[in-house]
């Protein structure tokens, strides 16, 4: 049937769900960035405690999603379901956080796009009534990804000017079929877009075409223009993809660029960080959100916002054999009021 | 954005990514790549005075500097070196044991046997494989045809 879908690949969301808390938590160099008032907690090394990246990647996971619950005054058993992905091979940081939390869970692979990815599916199965309150969260660690993408970190080697700093952090959401918002009213679905890029040093081109195609697509679903938005943040395209997705996007008949910006740009004074095109990873679109995007919406000074986090959904295997990196973006709108 | 061609598009994106600093590159890789030979000069220099033979000083002055090049690593300080000197820290041999300790501190957490012994070579493997490979086949070829006796 079909009744709440409008356009090809956007969904209206009929009784839009609330974010009633969000949480984020932070590595070190996250928290000497622009944006280290808006996160929750800041470590103060990259290990938490734990004997490994990978186990403090979970723990930041788990706390997370405490934190929201804390600051929501609920329980686990409250939430319904949890939705929740990383980067790691069998999203292992995610599946041993549900481990420690007893809610059923929902594991999600979207590469650096499962934020969005999360608080869709989240959204719309608070909205069909499946659930009364949801979890959405999300994390990366940069030494985590490093080793499994790239090189050992005391390995002395050159990096690109295109590459990208993968954020250690983790964002949590919760949503619930009543509250006073800020709201989640659409959800626009993307399609795997492949433009060809083999760079895994370059990954904000090999995801500029998905974010175009689903923010370009979103605006034709539901009729809205890049003026009906205070903010328009992608995930983690860095200042390589977000100037691609600016005039892409042009070309498409959508000037964004008044109201456009960049988690991964965002999130790191680049050339003080020395963090080259900006940061990346699953944790930084979901601390820019968790962060800076939900507190400006409580603040109102924000009060619609199109969040496109953006994933280049390869493997070190695929592109060993050559296959060039398919992009992803699913984008969702937050507003303080519903229409 | 499905019709999009993907030649042109590499192209475009190519341009979009700020170029890199060849000059400033060339001049650190020079300085620290000459810094690291010097030292390995003064080393030579140093066991020919204490009375060594050739062979011996070849073998106690590499033996100096993968000791230098593992230990800077273990303390953390070669991978910064290599953010400054590019090819100048990697070439020497100082580089050759930075490729080899840094994968074996980092997968100590997996176990000395899985971890550290499977993973050590991880970077440094295919050059050994290339370089005792062609080493062979240079040699082949110098007894065949070089009269090498």
């Amino acid at each position: 049937m079909g009744l709440k879908r409008v356009g090809n690949q956007t969904v209206k969301l009929e009784n839009p769900p609330s974010i009633i808390s969000t949480a984020s938590i932070v590595g070190p160099k996250e928290g000497q960035g622009p944006l280290k008032e808006y996160f929750d907690m800041i470590l103060e090394d990259d290990l938490w405690g734990t004997e490994s990246w990978e186990k403090c990647e979970s723990k930041l996971q788990e706390e997370a999603v405490r934190m929201a619950l804390t600051n929501a005054a609920l329980s686990e058993s409250d939430i319904n379901y949890l939705f929740s992905g990383d980067l790691l091979n069998q999203i292992i940081s995610s599946s041993y956080c549900a481990r420690q939390l007893s809610i059923p869970y929902f594991g999600l692979y979207g590469a650096c796009s499962t934020m969005a990815e999360s608080l869709s599916l989240g959204a719309m199965t608070v909205d069909g009534g499946f659930a009364e309150k949801v979890a959405c969260v999300t994390s990366s660690h940069f030494s985590s990804a490093e080793r499994q993408f790239r090189y050992p970190l005391e390995f002395g080697n050159q990096r690109s000017f295109s590459a990208q700093w993968t954020v250690t952090g983790a964002g949590a959401a919760i949503l619930s079929s009543s509250g006073e918002g800020p709201f989640i009213t659409y959800v626009t679905t993307g399609k795997v877009i492949d433009p060809g890029i083999k760079d895994v040093n370059n990954m904000g081109a090999a995801m500029a075409p998905a974010a175009v195609d689903t923010i370009s697509n979103h605006f034709k679903d539901t009729g809205y223009n890049p003026d009906d938005y205070d903010l328009i943040i992608t995930g983690d395209l860095g200042s390589v993809g977000k100037a691609i997705t600016s005039d892409l996007m042009k070309e498409q008949g959508y000037d964004i660029s008044e109201v456009f910006n960049d988690s991964g740009v965002k999130i790191f004074y680049h050339e003080e960080q020395d963090t080259h095109s900006g940061g990346s990873g699953c944790g930084c679109s979901a601390v820019v959100f968790a962060g800076y995007v939900y507190k400006e919406l409580l603040k109102g000074s924000l009060n619609k916002v199109l969040l496109i986090s953006t994933g280049a959904l390869h493997s070190s295997v695929s592109t060993q054999q050559g296959e060039s990196i398919p992009g992803i973006a699913h984008a969702v709108t937050i507003s303080n009021s519903i229409e | 954005m499905d019709r999009l061609n993907k030649k042109e598009y590499e192209k475009y994106a190519e341009k979009k990514i700020p170029k890199p600093t060849y000059f400033k590159n060339i001049f650190w890789a020079f300085i620290v790549g000459g810094l690291i030979c010097t030292i390995g000069q003064l080393i030579r220099n140093w066991l020919f005075s204490r009375g060594l033979n050739e062979k011996q000083v070849a073998a106690g002055t590499s033996i100096m500097l993968v000791f230098m090049g593992s230990f800077l690593t273990g303390i953390g300080v070669y991978d910064r070196l290599g953010k400054v000197a590019g090819a100048g820290s990697t070439v020497p041999i100082t580089g050759f044991a930075n490729s080899i300790v840094s994968p074996a501190m980092e997968h100590k957490r997996e176990g000395y046997v899985f971890g550290v012994a499977a993973k050590m070579f991880t970077i440094a493997g295919p050059v050994l494989v290339y370089g005792v490979g062609s080493s062979i086949l240079v040699g082949i070829i110098y007894l065949l045809f070089g009269g090498g006796r």
